[in-house]
């Protein structure tokens, strides 16, 4: 299977780790992966502030790059969500945009939805806390969330359930709102950073020793506000864990 | 003020922050388990939605229909245009039945007009009766909650209110005796009221009548005692048909404070007998916010509360920290929608978690709402022009792989300079929190080695 790997802005910079697993992990299950090399952004960051104009061309970019692709696939479900949910009116209203728009996925529900993986060759012995990032959860439903009333599953969950070793361990809040944002880390730096301490707090609580998430944005934020406070967390993209990252 | 610097005071006690936050969790975690009891609650959502849309799309015809039902019941209907006119219409009535004391059940309604001062320079004394809504009004304050409008005062402090108010013993912190106490004070204020006003939950078309729900059965006091009854609207609460009715009270307590209903959901069909009863429909910018496709959904809510109590900024920065009147997510689009520039920041103090998307029991889709506001503000230049520029520049920046390189590499040598030069006052990411280590190279190197490699 032929998929283009999509690595946002801040994790080609910051975390060029997570995304050489990413890839490494699609090339375990199958996957025949080409990565290019003009790709930049989705265009998040200015379409959050409202700044729609200022989006069009990084948004149009991303079409031109990976037009012509089987998939896409990128390792930050807000990303995707970007891509699938709130390209309209930004880029053209064609078949060919609407379906490659279509074809881009979140890593975990490529995994689960298209390569339907049932096994993962990894082993990982520590309790785990996930954290269920809000647009990939509410946006690309990959795991149901709390608010509604309906059947219980969670994408990232059943991946980390078949890596050998593993406790995953409940938050007492099972899905809240790490308080990243986007430019709202900045802006609203004090709600942020509170509802950041509280989440880790929460997992820390539950017993955690790791938290693991498939967004590295998120995990930047905690990751940071956990170093500042020199606490003994460790923050890592599901990625590192199902490639079977050394522990 | 703006609503970091409001919530950075209100975060300045941790403490009270997080007693705040929990206090408004554990009603949502209420909410949770009232509503996985109703196996059908996603299909009531759905319906009430549609209910909702559909009066939105015939509010006209609708509220046509609900005035001649409503007369024919022996209701005086007004129409008021705008916060003005409804206090205007409020203060005549009273005046031509020489009402000097007026007690109100909640609504939120005549909050936003701000009927109350408006009255009190008229000479008529105002008593709010919902308990909530008597102690903000004693603290001389706004609700900062729209179901539970003094959420954000501790018992502690309400003894000491109480004490000073009413003479209260000092000290005394019972809920139950303080309860009590406001109680015996309020029997009194509604025995020798002259008027009572009431809010309206629900209005419906078919029937001319109003419903009032209530926990505390003040509206229901307030109502019989007196002999002029005047119930205040925004145009929005109606709905076509009785048996609507019954979709929405099945959602509202359950999604607002976690009970299967109100302990009071009263019927009002008329006037009591030798009695009067008023109705004023009021707009006040609501036929504004109908004009507009993308906020027009904002107008079906039914101020259940439930986005306050799950908003994870809303139980972090209080209801006051966003200086309008309706707080938290659907304040937010409320007034934004209405104010795109005094009230700039609101749609920003959200993350776009969209917890409240999910919960909202008429599927408001709020957070892509306030996402929208976004573009609104900007296009209208009520963006701050640190944020105008550093778009704009991201802009340019992120759709040209040249330029991306270029200011990655920028970026990446001011990341090497000593810890002082980076984590300063200027660095607002870094006050709380620390920067993640720099990689050696990044994914595009990497890949760069990669592929050269395999050749």
């Amino acid at each position: 299977m032929q998929v283009s790997l999509f690595i946002p802005c801040y994790m080609d910079q910051l975390y060029p780790d997570v995304a050489m697993a990413t890839l490494t992990l699609l090339e375990k299950h199958g996957c025949e992966v080409t990565y290019p090399m003009n790709q930049t952004c989705c265009g998040q960051p200015m379409a959050n502030t409202g700044c729609s104009a200022d989006t069009k061309a990084t948004a149009k970019h991303f079409i031109e790059v990976f037009k012509g692709s089987d998939y896409v696939v990128c390792p930050s479900g807000s990303c995707v969500s970007m891509v699938r949910e709130h390209y309209d009116g930004l880029v053209p209203d064609s078949d060919e945009v609407n379906s490659l728009r279509s074809k881009t996925y979140e890593l975990c529900e490529f995994l689960v939805d298209v390569l339907k993986v049932d096994k993962i060759d990894a082993e990982f012995n520590h309790k785990v806390g996930l954290h269920q990032s809000c647009h990939g959860l509410r946006e690309l439903r990959l795991g149901s969330c709390s608010e509604q009333i309906v059947e219980k599953y969670s994408k990232a969950e059943t991946l980390l359930r078949m890596v050998k070793g593993i406790e995953l361990v409940k938050p007492e809040r099972p899905d809240e709102c790490c308080g990243f944002g986007g430019t709202f880390a900045v802006a609203e730096k004090d709600v942020s950073c509170l509802m950041g301490e509280d989440r880790i707090n929460d997992h820390e609580n539950a017993g955690a020793e790791v938290i693991v998430g498939y967004d590295s944005s998120c995990l930047m934020h905690m990751g940071g506000i956990s170093n500042r406070q020199k606490r003994n967390l460790k923050f890592m993209h599901i990625a590192e864990i199902l490639n079977g990252a050394a522990t | 003020m703006s609503h970091p610097k409001a919530a950075e005071q209100f975060i300045k006690d941790r403490d009270r922050a997080r007693w705040h936050d929990k206090s408004l969790w554990f009603v949502r975690q209420k909410r949770d388990k009232m509503a996985s009891t109703v196996p059908e609650w996603e299909e009531l959502r759905n319906t009430a939605s549609q209910i909702k849309a559909h009066m939105i799309s015939n509010m006209e015809q609708y509220l046509l229909e609900f005035e001649k039902n409503a007369k024919a019941n022996g209701i005086t209907v007004h129409w008021a245009l705008d916060a003005k006119e409804h206090n205007d219409i409020v203060t005549k009535i009273l005046k031509d039945h020489n009402v000097k004391k007026l007690v109100k059940s909640k609504s939120m309604l005549t909050e936003e007009c701000h009927l109350n001062p408006h009255l009190e320079k008229n000479g008529i004394e105002v008593v709010d009766t919902d308990l909530g809504e008597r102690i903000v009004q004693l603290r001389e304050e706004k609700p900062s909650h729209i179901v539970m409008p003094a959420i954000h005062t501790k018992r502690e402090e309400i003894s000491d209110l109480f004490h000073e108010k009413m003479g209260t013993e000092k000290g005394n912190i019972d809920p139950d005796y303080l309860t009590y106490q406001a109680r015996m004070d309020l029997r009194e204020r509604f025995l020798k009221a002259d008027a009572g006003l009431t809010g309206v939950n629900f209005a419906i078309a078919e029937t001319g009548s109003v419903v009032v729900c209530t926990n505390e059965g003040n509206a229901d006091l307030g109502t019989s005692l007196p002999d002029l009854h005047i119930a205040c609207m925004g145009m929005e609460k109606i709905i076509p048909k009785m048996e609507d009715l019954a979709v929405f009270t099945r959602l509202l307590a359950r999604s607002a404070t976690g009970q299967p209903i109100t302990t009071y959901t009263s019927h009002f069909h008329g006037p009591k007998k030798g009695g009067e009863m008023h109705i004023v429909i009021v707009d006040n910018g609501r036929t504004k916010v109908m004009g507009q496709d993308k906020f027009r959904r904002s107008l079906s809510c039914i101020r259940c509360g439930a986005c306050m109590n799950t908003c994870p900024v809303y139980r972090r920065s209080g209801g006051h920290s966003y200086g309008y009147i309706v707080p938290g997510p659907i304040g937010s689009i409320l007034g934004a929608s209405r104010d795109s520039k005094e009230h700039n920041t609101l749609p920003y103090a959200c993350t776009l978690c969209a917890s409240c998307t999910n919960v909202c029991p008429v599927k408001i889709d709020l957070h892509n709402e306030l996402l929208t506001l976004r573009t609104k503000i900007s296009e209208e230049k009520h963006l701050p022009a640190t944020k105008r520029i550093a778009m704009k520049a991201a802009g340019k920046v992120l759709s040209s792989p040249k330029m991306y390189k270029v200011a990655g590499m920028a970026v990446r040598t001011a990341l090497k300079m000593p810890r002082f030069f980076v984590y300063n006052r200027f660095n607002d990411w870094g006050k709380d929190r620390e920067l993640p280590p720099l990689p050696k190279k990044t994914f595009k190197q990497m890949m760069k080695e990669r592929n050269k490699g395999k050749k």
